[in-house]
């Protein structure tokens, strides 16, 4: 373990993102952003509303542009360069608040469509790594049937499946279950806590705070577009330092 | 459950009142009283309408081979107007000893177009049955080779020229449309100019005053002795036309897809083309197939326009038929019949677009 722990350090970090600035036209949603990931770190960013951490996860694979600052994946800086851009992300999968399964494949297709079509892997060998993932997800039985015939959580399930098809390096979940019912919050939670288990470097934006003190490394906390306190688990929660940090879990904690 | 109840279900049916075609009629027909009033009044208009109709069309019509004047003697349809005419409606002007070769043309054509319909065969390779068929298409019309007759496209008519107008129309537009519409979504303003300005100016104009500036204007502008086909002028008149319809159907499917299959696709690592190609145009021209289907049932009859071209399709071969001072007097019959052609055509792509929205959405429920 520690000699694998050494060659993650030797490596460098997976992300680093440095003096990261980005505007909606006057608007400064995010503000010198400095966060360095290392492999196998799990991340778990809070803060309000408005806050910018979706918009901060969604600069790593370019679903968003920064404008200032420094953004590298795996050692490749994220330019313009649309070589660059794509080759990030083959590396970095993502998992939506809405799910955003393709609603007219099935569940098999949306899980082969970018390892047959990017990775150029023949049919066969997708399909069965497609339903090695579905096993880890437990719905190997829904594998023929569309999206819309599927309840959120297994929906949910199958995102995070069809992301884990691509063998990505590291993991961001944007508010994975923020659009569920309550009753299958804990399956997608459970889900994501094995895959955390396994090793996989995650960035998960998310207000479980269960979640964050079981399975986060680190927690960064955010507002206003800045991160402004970040720290294990168990001193973000119980020793906040800054103000407007106690604030946001007295309000989150007590509802 | 027990084997009792297993063995003898008790299955409670509905009185009978409310089944069977009684109930039918009672629940569709005369549910409320204004209910059974628009019952009555279509039932009354039905009596007055549907009897004399089917007398003029086929009890007191004249069928066979007869001369114009005992059709004169009759009460009903002179169809012995068609059955002397046909030829010249259905092929126009085409050598008539040759006309064995448009009939193949034409079935050919019919042939591809109901294999097309088939989603099995939605693969590349149908490009090219495309490609091979119309080229055959084009070999049996023109001749030229193979000991077939030369025929000039200015002798083609009637049905296989209202066909490959129709046809060429919708193969060439329908892509030709996507590239529109996605061009008019397009990041790059060149590209996006180029797209909004060719539409809206294509749609702003009439078809009519296209196939005018076809035919007339545009040889003015080509040096002396270039002369472009007056069939391919017509057919790219009407394919520039038909994009920019279509191109904004196109639009309007793509609008409905939500930004997060963009996001999706792009978070997975598809390129442009894929994502277009496999997520995006899949959905958005799905949403709007009754529309698509619409505009190319106004495209198959708007063919009818060449006629003033001097192109002799279905309408004036028709025109044609009834010049022949014998038989002036059953103008009628001849419209009738080859509405009945057009009725036909469109009907089946009518028919067509609901079975492809039923097997569409049968996959995928939202």
């Amino acid at each position: 373990m520690a000699t694998a722990a050494q060659q993650a350090a030797a490596r460098g970090p997976v992300i680093e993102l440095a003096g990261v600035h980005k505007w909606y036209g006057q608007f400064h949603v995010l503000r010198d952003i400095n966060l360095s990931v290392a492999t196998g770190e799990r991340i778990v960013i809070c803060g309000p509303s408005g806050s910018g951490k979706s918009t901060m996860i969604r600069c790593i694979n370019r679903l968003e542009e920064h404008q200032k600052g420094r953004i590298t994946v795996q050692g490749i800086e994220l330019t313009n360069d649309l070589k660059q851009i794509d080759a990030i992300r083959r590396e970095v999968g993502m998992v939506f608040q809405q799910f955003n399964l393709f609603p007219h494949l099935t569940v098999m297709e949306n899980l082969t469509l970018a390892p047959i079509w990017v990775r150029k892997m023949p049919k066969k060998d997708a399909e069965a790594i497609a339903m090695k993932y579905l096993q880890r997800v437990r719905i190997p039985e829904q594998a023929n049937k569309y999206p819309g015939q599927l309840s959120g959580g297994q929906q949910q399930r199958v995102a995070i499946a069809r992301a884990l098809c691509m063998n990505p390096k590291v993991m961001l979940f944007d508010e994975p279950t923020s659009a569920l019912d309550p009753e299958m919050i804990k399956e997608v939670l459970d889900v994501m806590i094995e895959l955390a288990k396994d090793g996989m470097t995650m960035l998960c934006v998310t207000h479980e705070m269960g979640f964050a003190r079981t399975v986060a490394n680190r927690v960064i906390f955010m507002d206003k577009g800045e991160i402004v306190e970040q720290n294990v688990p168990e001193e973000f929660f119980n020793h906040p330092k800054s103000e407007r940090t106690k604030l946001f879990l007295s309000q989150i904690l007590h509802n | 459950m027990t084997m009792e109840e297993a063995t003898t279900p008790q299955v409670e049916r509905p009185p009978a009142s409310v089944t069977g075609p009684w109930g039918w009629a009672r629940a569709n027909l005369f549910s409320t009283p204004w209910n059974t009033f628009l019952t009555l009044v279509s039932a009354a208009v039905l009596v007055w309408a549907v009897p004399p109709a089917l007398d003029w069309l086929i009890f007191n019509a004249v069928w066979g081979h007869v001369k114009p004047e005992v059709c004169k003697q009759a009460d009903g349809a002179c169809w012995a107007f068609i059955a002397e005419k046909y030829r010249l409606i259905l092929f126009g002007r085409y050598p008539f000893k040759e006309q064995w070769r448009p009939v193949l043309a034409v079935c050919l054509l019919i042939a591809m177009i109901v294999f097309s319909c088939n989603r099995r065969f939605w693969r590349v390779w149908l490009g090219a049955v495309w490609m091979a068929g119309l080229a055959v298409f084009g070999t049996l019309m023109w001749g030229g080779v193979l000991g077939l007759s030369p025929v000039e496209t200015n002798l083609w008519g009637g049905l296989p020229l209202t066909l490959i107008l129709a046809v060429v129309g919708v193969v060439v537009a329908f892509p030709l449309s996507i590239a529109l519409a996605l061009g008019r979504r397009s990041r790059m303003p060149i590209v996006r100019s180029f797209s909004v300005a060719y539409i809206e100016l294509i749609r702003g104009v009439p078809l009519i005053s296209l196939l005018f500036m076809a035919s007339f204007m545009l040889p003015l502008f080509l040096p002396t002795g270039m002369k472009i086909n007056a069939l391919l002028r017509a057919q790219v008149a009407i394919i520039m036309f038909t994009a920019a319809y279509l191109a904004e159907v196109v639009r309007g499917g793509l609008q409905a897809i939500p930004k997060g299959q963009y996001e999706a696709a792009q978070a997975l690592g598809l390129g442009y083309m894929q994502m277009m190609w496999k997520i995006i145009l899949p959905q958005a021209i799905r949403a709007v197939i009754p529309p698509i289907v619409n505009t190319f049932i106004g495209m198959f009859k708007d063919t009818s326009l060449v006629a003033i071209v001097s192109l002799t399709d279905l309408l004036l071969a028709t025109k044609q038929a009834i010049s022949d001072p014998n038989w002036r007097a059953f103008f009628v019959e001849g419209y009738v019949f080859i509405a009945f052609i057009y009725f036909i055509f469109c009907f089946s792509m009518s028919k067509y677009s609901q079975h492809l929205e039923k097997t569409l959405r049968a996959g995928a429920r939202r």
